[in-house]
């Protein structure tokens, strides 16, 4: 032991010859013969791999197809003269971002660098019209301006700003709807002229919006005494969760229109969203039930002991433990959910992955799938690498898995 | 407990099932609607007794023998065009990912082939094309949402035969395109007749009657191969084109315009020269509306009369000043009332022949030499031409 110590003490080499590229490169991935053997082949296998890929990626690609159509896959059929609704509703996005970001986090880093240079190095982009350009920096401006209010206001501003994030969703979902006013101003876009990447956040907001609620209430449902409710809320999840949700879509648009009449039938968007709504509350009510098994009775006891009702118990200290414990499922859930969106493509419903194969189609532009396909997993990616990335800020700021 | 849970489910179970069988009872009913619609029936009746007066003026009172005929009507007979007209725009099932049939353009309208046979019909309704909604459809959902009346016409190159035409409850109206299966193999594997395919392996789209005809055709002629069944378009031509596959096939019109488009070399790839089924295409409707059935019809047979009396939409409205063929003039609207009869106006196939034009601008704007997507015209010419396009007469 000592022996050994003494010799690893005696072999070990000056600092200077430790740090260096080559030193590193020795220790980690040149050590043994085997390693070295290991090295050289994984080089061969990712060379192997990203070559045709690289080579095609810069040479052959052609992305006049995405350039042509970006408007088509960011929102589909939507009216070009109503697209500043859209844009109303980045800009209210951006002010609740930069306001929270504000009000929360309270100095830079380098996820709010990048969220407000994305938008800068868009404009960038040479190929964009003007008007495009300054509703970008627009945007940016916006968001700044936002931060530096909410980190003003501070903390007094938190709670309204939960009540406007909660607001915002709606207020999404009515913008980009419209709604039937004499003057005719925002007039009514019928849901069969969503789509694109538009379609695609419309159908993950409504299910996480309202799939959240109707899960704790299934989970709820599920632990509760009563036996009628209990049982009402196994069969609900047991069979959602039996069923694939292709197969809940295509009841949802083949089903559906047996039971009601051609006046008062759900549209298929509306469809769509309920079919995910369902399906996804039956997995999060799940999930909801695995953090309340986690609590332990004393807290329970506790609480009864200071004269809390079981209502109360269940709202202020039951479920705000539970949940925090299960944030990191549940986000996953949600990213799964924001990716399955795209399944909608199968009853006929043209969202991201609809748009895109729509797209395919153009006589000018057949056999470009390759550029397509790719465009539109960067976006998924984007997005729901962004979805992992906050739902990490707001664990470690709650300090899930610490306490 | 677990008892007492496996009754529970038995219950439901038995719930489940005689709430399915009370909703089988009117399912073929469509007829739960019929008491509903009954008003609709009478305005048609009363529309009939007006062109009546017209033929016959004297006998005018004396309508009571078309009025029976009436009695023998269908009680769907006229609903769908109310619907429509209520509702001010016509809801076309298209396919919306073929392309030079139906596709979306950069601007995000439809267009294509079978697109502009919805716009024409939008036209002989209400003079406008552009009063169309399109409603997307998959291969698997097309009959369904025609079926329950999500959509009003389906025109999505839909294979003509008796199986959809009776069993599934639908009206092939006419057909707009004559196509036929065939098969492409790369120009150096010498592939030349079906038996050189033995033992290859064949890449097909799945759920159409390709995938059947191929197995049809391979069992007769006693070949064995081994069919690459694909979801979409893409995925079929992309296996054919890394080579996966000895042959690829599909429509012919597929082969030629869609499958060259996604090959890298469409030059290295020839269609062999074998025809395994007749593949008519044309719209769809629903069976029970017999007056919608005839709308759609006679608004293709329009565009066919159009190319045939040499009608488009440049000239169509000189030849309406000009013309002294009572053919053209009854055709046009100018003398009679034919399209009364049909519901609609009198000058339906003139809204048709301005608006979106006849048969052959309809073919050349989206499949004609200069498109990407060319395809010869072949059968798919007028009677007169050597094709098998042809109009009943207009009278």
């Amino acid at each position: 032991m000592t022996d050994g110590i003494a010799s690893s003490a005696q072999i070990l080499p000056p600092p200077t010859e430790r740090f260096t590229l080559l030193g590193w490169l020795r220790r980690n991935l040149f050590s043994t013969w085997y390693n070295a053997l290991l090295t050289v082949a994984g080089l061969a296998l990712i060379y192997a791999i990203l070559k045709p890929f690289l080579t095609w990626l810069l040479t052959e690609a052609e992305w006049e197809v995405i350039q042509v159509n970006f408007r088509l896959l960011m929102l589909g059929q939507y009216p070009p003269e109503e697209t500043w609704r859209v844009w109303t509703c980045l800009y209210l996005l951006a002010a609740n971002l930069g306001l929270s970001w504000g009000a929360w986090v309270r100095r830079r880093s380098v996820i709010g660098v990048v969220l407000l240079g994305v938008p800068l190095l868009l404009t960038l982009y040479p190929a964009l019209a003007a008007s495009i350009r300054w509703q970008l920096l627009a945007l940016d401006a916006i968001g700044l301006v936002a931060f530096i209010v909410g980190r003003r206001a501070g903390i007094r501003l938190r709670r309204w700003l939960l009540i406007l994030w909660v607001l915002y969703f709606p207020l999404v979902i009515l913008l980009v709807r419209g709604f039937a006013t004499p003057q005719e101003i925002i007039p009514i876009v019928p849901t069969n002229l969503w789509g694109g990447l538009l379609l695609t956040f419309l159908l993950t907001i409504v299910g996480i919006s309202f799939s959240f609620p109707l899960g704790i209430l299934l989970a709820l449902g599920r632990r509760s005494s009563l036996p009628a409710i209990r049982w009402a809320s196994i069969t609900y999840i047991e069979v959602v969760r039996g069923v694939p949700l292709v197969t809940i879509l295509f009841m949802a648009s083949t089903m559906v229109p047996l039971f009601f009449s051609l006046q008062d039938r759900p549209d298929p968007v509306l469809r769509a969203m309920i079919g995910i709504t369902l399906f996804s509350a039956a997995y999060l009510a799940e999930i909801v039930r695995g953090g309340l098994q986690a609590i332990p009775k004393g807290q329970y006891e506790a609480s009864h002991a200071l004269g809390l009702s079981g209502f109360h118990t269940t709202i202020f200290i039951v479920l705000p433990q539970a949940l925090r414990l299960v944030i990191p499922v549940l986000m996953g859930l949600f990213i799964a959910l924001f990716k399955d969106t795209s399944l909608v493509a199968i009853i006929g419903l043209l969202e991201l992955l609809g748009i895109a194969r729509s797209v395919l189609a153009q006589p000018q532009y057949v056999g470009f799938q390759r550029e397509v396909y790719l465009f539109i997993s960067l976006i998924y990616w984007i997005f729901s690498y962004m979805m992992s990335y906050i739902s990490q800020r707001v664990e470690s700021t709650l300090g899930v898995g610490e306490r | 407990m677990f008892r007492k849970g496996y009754t529970l489910f038995v219950v439901l179970a038995i719930v489940a099932l005689v709430l399915a069988a009370c909703n089988n009872t009117p399912a073929p009913g469509e007829g739960g609607e019929t008491t509903s619609q009954e008003p609709v029936k009478e305005t048609v009746v009363v529309k009939e007794t007006v062109i009546v007066t017209v033929e016959v003026p004297a006998e005018a009172p004396a309508a009571t023998p078309q009025v029976q005929i009436e009695v023998a009507q269908a009680p769907g007979f006229g609903e769908t065009l109310a619907a429509v007209q209520a509702r001010g725009t016509l809801i076309c099932g298209v396919n919306g990912q073929l392309p030079g049939f139906s596709f979306l353009d950069p601007q995000g309208a439809f267009n294509g082939f079978d697109v502009d046979f919805c716009r024409a019909l939008a036209a002989a309704i209400f003079g406008d094309p552009a009063k169309v909604e399109f409603r997307p459809t998959t291969t698997q959902e097309r009959f369904t949402v025609l079926q329950t009346g999500e959509i009003d016409v389906l025109s999505r190159n839909t294979t003509w035969s008796l199986v959809r035409d009776t069993e599934l409850g639908l009206n092939f109206t006419a057909v707009t395109f004559y196509d036929g299966q065939g098969i492409m193999v790369p120009v150096d594997s010498g592939i030349t007749t079906l038996q050189d395919l033995e033992g290859g392996t064949i890449c097909v789209q799945k759920g159409t009657t390709t995938e059947l005809n191929l197995a049809d055709v391979m069992a007769t002629e006693g070949i064995s191969y081994t069919p690459a069944v694909f979801d979409d378009v893409n995925a079929t031509y992309g296996a054919y084109a890394e080579g996966r596959c000895d042959a690829a096939t599909s429509d012919k019109s597929q082969l030629s315009s869609v499958a060259k488009g996604l090959l890298p070399n469409p030059e290295e790839h020839v269609i062999m020269d074998v025809t395994l089924s007749k593949e008519p295409l044309g719209p769809v409707v629903r069976h029970g509306d017999d007056q919608w059935f005839d709308i759609v019809k006679w608004v293709i047979f329009a565009t066919f009369a159009g190319e045939e009396y040499g009608v488009s939409s440049a000239n169509v409205d000189d030849v309406r000043a000009s013309t002294e063929n009572p053919e053209i003039k009854r055709f046009l609207g100018l003398e009679g009332d034919l399209g009364l009869k049909l519901g609609l106006t009198n000058d339906f196939a003139y809204n048709v022949l301005k608006l979106v034009g006849n048969y052959a601008e309809i073919y050349d704007r989206n499949l004609g030499e200069a498109t990407p997507t060319f395809i010869p015209r072949g059968l798919n010419s007028l009677y007169k031409d050597g094709g098998v396009l042809y109009s009943p007469p207009f009278r």
